[in-house]
């Protein structure tokens, strides 16, 4: 087993390497010249050509994918095109407001949607269980933005309560003030995970529940507590993992629109404007960030897969 | 009929002249009928349809006119000649709603159908060319489905910059991978059955047995799908749209028309203009999904666990 | 077996029972039609039935249980006196596992594969506070010893898929028998276990059940190994009691007509013949010192070599049966010859002519030759064509045929196969599997071929409908003159209707010569074992058979792959050990 993990962790390394050269490439191939750019249309052309020596444009663009990759890896993403400051300190401001949701979102939506998730797959085919199905099956097909409108209706123009936009900053606030000042976002990015978590991790433990072992465990008369926690949940647990790490890396996509609908500073905001002003050096840094955390996740929704056999956990 | 005691023997009655044949396996699964849930998902679609193709025509006024040209105020409320009100240029949300449905779903699938032949061509291609091409196929398939949709799409608009025709490109092969993966796996299975093999040492062709032996057997799943990946790249393009990296104005799809009236939401008079496109999308998108959902249920639910 | 006739204690009886399936559109659909027997204390009754007659539905009630979809309908399950048809889940709880326990088809499925072994076979005493934890152990350690499983102080450590098949399988009789039953309910237990391992097995059954002297009901389609285990026998057709009695009766004096073709359907090893089988017909194809195997190349030879030094002749117009248990290479002998394995070395001679080990290279001819039948017709049939364009290719890609000729010659082919015409324009899943198997061989006869590999064609299929199909085979040779291989684990089928048998053994030939030379001695040990594993229909067999020393030292091992020499000698009674 370790050994197929160690395979797996060498894969999730080679997948960042290729996602760096496409990101790297796929922003090199454009039209413009980043030394351009910086110094506007005005500049002499001698000037343009110092600044891309000073950026490094002059060499090859092999030379200048590893200067990029190995400046990355120490933490230096590079000096914006648009503002002419150094990424890092760009991110810095608005790292905390994205981490915030994200983390928020997972603590708190992700263990109400397992919950229901498989309480559905525990009473299948009652009115609840048919009820959630079809909520779940509709918001899963609804676009971010939608469930966000639905949310603000809701929630400042019925019942009166908070403001269709996030205002002000997170500083030094405790976490239920957190909660407080983020609520419509984490709601939303909830919403957005819960249809396809509570819809996948159902499927997970319906499938273990359908098993011949647990048939073989109610004919043997073993109570119905145990069968779930210890006969169901043993084996259900990899796939639940699983389903969590997949959604998780779903939130990348969500967050990047829950973060211009409801117009707070985040990195997502940050990569659409970079992306609206060409300032291919924030996307590539950014796009680096986001694609790693996807990557991540995947790896992780990988390991969880395989710990969960138990054949590989237990060798002969 | 008393309990036989078996320690006598009992033999039931019979005919002599009926034999016994061998028991009939199950009957036939029935043909697929739509449940209500399917029929409202079928109603639904086929209303967006219709105003996709019909739209410019239906619409009382056009894309940008102004209806109330000498009333400046922007997000006004529903009245006669604008039922649903107007935007943040006072334009009609309804006229602009049916332009958008056209653009929308005209993408939406131009984009599929591209991610379809691309997909389904690699894919079975790769399922039927033995391990080699399909270990550099799928490896390069890998890296594009280990990034995040959104992002892939971001980096393509920013090299390129956006209209129609990128739109359809980059949905279409990003959509590509997802449908490369799932031909893929459907032409692998088929690929292992008996008949194909039985093909094989009867000494058909390579083309016989993707155009006789697998692709009947690959068509019902992969429609199927048809519908899931519909919605998936409505969601794509929408996403870019909001996030003003899609369609560009003066043209206008669903997405762009919820980002461009978000203000509504804070001091808008009425907040139809962003709550009527968002709702067309949704709507949209959930009663396709009620489509494919009631499909799956049908053929045993192996689909909606794809999702 | 006498015992406690005199005081019957009825453990288990069903009355009138009836259950339905629920259809999607709410009707019902009777599977089990006002079934009634009895079950004394001590006793084993045998449910013998073929597919689709209701009898594990039947055996299910025992334990009040109904699968999925099914609903019972009206009648009574008594177990103990109580009528538990219909009862919830937890009015059954106190009863499942201590009253009555079960043993499933496959261990594999069935054992939970994240909890270790012991836990899941002292669980169900525990639970129901009938024993302590120290209790149950010690009677799971007591039933591991009865059982014959290796290493029984420690195996209860292990996870289920640490241990083999057949130690699973009896691990699940210790699981069941752990909570002191009054009442087994035995589905198809030995069914899924090669020849050799299904003795061991029945024998550990047969001696568990008399040491607990628990009543048991024994659920199964093989009237050969009911003979062994069972005290009554309730034969089923189509969820209906069609005949039931004492073993010795059923067995020996069948009176319903469905009884007797089960019993003529049971192929007896024949009697050594002497009918002196003329030979020297010409070869129709000839396989001359060939290796296989699967995998990469390493140090010249595949990872996995299957097949060493096989050195088989097919005569023209001849039944070669080929035979052995799972893993034994017959499967990948066929696939060298239909050439879609590549040998490593060796030649396989078609008429004479060295044909070439890749499919690809192969002529049109030559493929033609060679036909090749799946055991799996469910698969072998694509789903989406008709019959009449599944016969129809054939024609056409190998002798031209089209329009009226083919359309012709397609019904002749349907006749030939006892299949009606209107068949032809139907999809494979409105047949049944006997029919799917026909039409399956039809399209190998439809190339007009001089040799047709049959893999394990009747493994799948009911007794009566396998009899049936190989009863068309042995016509259609007699008819078309073409060579059959004949490929089966299934000893008694093999010599029934083969000429020569081949009898291989962990990738090599153990055996090879006419039916009657193989069945007669001096035998081959490994010939031996086989021989004397396959169930006869006849009361006190088991017992028979385990005495001799061919079973003995079978059993006490695996299979073991060897590079050189008799791979057999390790489980060989006759090997003389330290040479």
């Amino acid at each position: 087993m370790l050994a197929l993990i160690l395979k797996r962790l060498g894969i999730g390394v080679i997948t960042v390497l290729a996602v760096s050269v496409i990101i790297f490439f796929g922003t090199k191939i454009l039209p413009g010249d980043a030394a351009q750019i910086r110094l506007g249309q005005e500049a002499t052309e001698a000037n343009v050509a110092a600044m891309r020596e000073r950026l490094g444009l002059d060499k090859s663009y092999l030379q200048q994918y590893l200067n990029w990759l190995g400046n990355f890896v120490r933490g230096d993403l590079g000096v914006s095109l648009a503002s002419d400051t150094p990424i890092m300190n760009l991110i810095s401001d608005r790292y905390q407001n994205t981490l915030y949701v994200a983390v928020l979102t997972a603590a708190i939506g992700v263990p109400i949607s397992l919950t229901l998730g498989i309480l559905a797959a525990m009473f299948p085919g009652t009115l609840y269980d048919r009820i959630l199905t079809f909520v779940s099956v509709s918001l899963v097909a609804a676009p971010e933005f939608f469930t966000a409108t639905i949310l603000v209706l809701l929630m400042v123009f019925v019942l009166g309560i908070g403001n269709a936009v996030v205002v002000g900053s997170a500083d030094g606030k405790n976490i239920f003030q957190l909660i407080a000042h983020f609520a419509l976002p984490i709601t939303t990015l909830s919403f957005v995970i819960a249809s396809q978590l509570i819809r996948m991790s159902r499927a997970a433990v319906l499938n273990v529940m359908s098993s011949p072992y647990i048939e073989m465990a109610i004919l043997k008369g073993v109570p119905r507590r145990r069968i779930i926690l210890r006969h169901a949940l043993l084996n259900a647990i990899g796939p639940i993992v699983n389903v969590v790490a997949l959604n998780l890396a779903y939130l990348v996509t969500g967050v990047v629109v829950v973060e211009v609908y409801f117009g707070y500073p985040g990195l997502a905001t940050l990569i659409v404007q970079a992306v609206q002003t060409r300032d291919f050096v924030l996307i590539q840094g950014l796009g680096m960030i986001f694609c790693m955390t996807y990557v991540l996740l995947m790896l992780i929704a990988d390991i969880a897969a395989i710990t969960s056999n138990p054949r590989l956990r237990h060798p002969k | 009929m008393s309990i036989p005691d078996h320690h006598t023997h009992y033999v039931a009655p019979f005919d002599a002249d009926v034999s016994f044949d061998e028991l009939p396996d199950a009957p036939p699964s029935q043909a697929y009928w739509p449940s209500i849930t399917g029929w409202i998902g079928i109603v639904i679609t086929c209303f967006w349809l219709f105003i996709a193709l019909l739209g410019p025509w239906l619409a009382p006024y056009g894309e940008n006119d102004l209806p109330f040209p000498d009333d400046y105020s922007e997000f006004q409320k529903p009245k006669e000649g604008a039922f649903l009100g107007t935007d943040v240029e006072d334009r009609d949300v309804a006229s602009r709603v049916m332009y958008g449905a056209g653009r929308t779903i005209g993408i939406a699938v131009a984009a599929t159908c591209l991610a379809y032949f691309v997909g389904v061509v690699l894919g079975i291609g790769a399922a039927v060319s033995g391990p080699r091409v399909d270990m550099v196929l799928s490896r390069i398939n890998d890296a594009f489905l280990s990034l995040p949709t959104i992002m892939l799409g971001l980096v393509v608009v920013a090299a390129v910059g956006s209209s129609i025709t990128v739109l359809i490109l980059t949905a279409g092969f990003i959509y590509a991978s997802v449908v490369y993966r799932l031909a893929r796996a459907i032409g692998m299975e088929i690929m292992v059955m008996d008949y194909v093999e039985a093909a094989r040492v009867r000494g058909e062709g390579r083309w016989w047995i993707i155009t006789r032996e697998i692709w009947p057997n690959a068509r019902m799943p992969l429609i199927t799908d048809f519908g899931l990946r519909l919605i998936y790249v409505i969601l794509f393009i929408s996403s870019l749209s909001f996030l003003g990296l899609g369609i560009q104005p003066p043209q206008s799809d669903w997405g762009s028309m919820v980002r461009e009236n978000l203000g509504a939401l804070q001091y808008g008079e009425s907040q139809l203009s962003v709550i009527a496109p968002a709702l067309a999308i949704a709507t949209l998108t959930v009663s396709i999904n009620l489509i494919v959902d009631d499909i799956s249920a049908h053929g045993g639910g192996k689909l909606s666990k794809r999702m | 077996m006498a015992k406690d006739t005199q005081t019957p204690e009825v453990i288990f009886e069903a009355e009138d029972l009836c259950i339905s399936a629920v259809r999607e559109d709410g009707t019902d659909l009777p599977i089990v039609k006002d079934v009634s027997f009895q079950v004394h204390k001590g006793e084993v009754v045998a449910l013998i039935g073929e597919s689709g007659s209701g009898k594990t539905t039947i055996s299910l009630s025992a334990l009040g249980y109904c699968k999925p979809g099914l609903t019972f309908a009206s009648g009574e399950a008594r177990l103990l006196g109580r009528n538990i048809a219909g009862l919830s889940t937890d009015e059954l709880r106190p009863a499942r596992g201590i009253n009555v326990a079960y043993l499933a088809q496959s261990a594999a499925a069935t054992f939970n594969p994240s909890i270790r072994i012991n836990e899941q076979v002292t669980e169900a005493p525990v639970l129901h506070g009938t024993k302590t934890q120290e209790e149950a152990n010690k009677k799971a350690l007591d039933l591991y010893h009865a059982l014959d499983l290796p290493d029984p102080e420690t195996i209860g450590e292990r996870y289920p898929h640490q241990v083999s098949g057949g130690q699973l399988q009896r691990l699940m009789a210790a699981m069941a028998l752990c909570g002191d039953p009054d009442l087994l309910v035995l589905d198809e237990p030995t069914t899924a276990l090669d020849v050799t391992t299904q003795i061991e097995v029945l024998k550990a059954f047969k001696k568990v059940i008399k040491d607990e002297g628990a009543a048991a009901i024994y659920v199964t389609h093989d009237l050969a190994v009911v003979a062994q285990i069972a005290d009554y026998i309730v034969v089923l057709y189509n969820g209906e009691v069609k005949e039931a009695g004492p073993t010795d009766v059923i067995i020996n004096d069948p009176q319903h007509p469905y009884t007797k073709r089960l019993m003529a359907a049971i192929n007896p090893l024949p009697e050594e013949s002497d009918a002196v089988e003329p030979h020297g017909h010409a070869a129709a194809i000839e396989v001359r010192n060939m290796d296989a195997g699967y995998g990469r190349l390493s140090n010249g030879e595949p990872a996995a070599m299957i097949l060493r030094d096989i050195n088989v002749t097919i005569p023209k117009r001849k039944t070669i049966g080929v035979i052995g248990e799972s893993g034994c290479g017959k499967s990948t002998l066929a696939r060298v010859m239909a050439g879609l394995l590549p040998q490593h070395s060796g030649e396989v001679l078609l008429d004479g002519v060295a044909l070439s080990p890749r499919l690809e290279d192969r002529g049109k001819e030559e493929l033609r030759k060679v036909q090749f039948v799946y055991q799996m017709a469910d698969t072998a049939l694509n789903p989406r064509q008709r019959i009449k364009d599944i016969l129809g290719r054939p024609l056409t890609f190998y002798h031209g045929l089209r329009g009226k000729a083919r359309t012709k010659r397609v019904l002749e082919l349907l006749e030939m196969v006892e299949l009606p015409p209107p068949f032809a324009d139907r999809y494979p899943h409105e047949l049944s599997g006997g029919q799917k198997q026909r039409v399956n061989l039809a399209r190998a006869l439809a190339a007009e071929p001089e040799v047709v590999l049959c893999d394990e064609v009747t493994s799948a299929l009911d007794t009566i409908v396998a009899a049936n199909v190989i009863d068309l085979l042995t016509r259609l040779q007699d008819e078309t003159g073409v060579s059959f291989v004949f490929i089966s684990h299934d000893l008694s089928t093999v010599a029934s209707f083969s000429d020569e048998v081949v009898v291989l053994y962990a990738g090599r030939v153990a055996e090879i010569g006419k039916v009657s030379e193989i069945l007669s001695p001096p035998f081959h040990p490994y010939t031996r074992l086989l021989i004397s594993s396959v169930p006869e229909p006849r009361i006190g067999w088991l017992e028979e058979t385990t005495e001799s020393q061919a079973q003995k030292a079978g059993l006490a091992s695996g299979v073991e792959l060897r590079q050189t020499g008799c791979p057999f000698v390790s489980r060989c009674p006759v090997a003389i050990q330290g040479t």
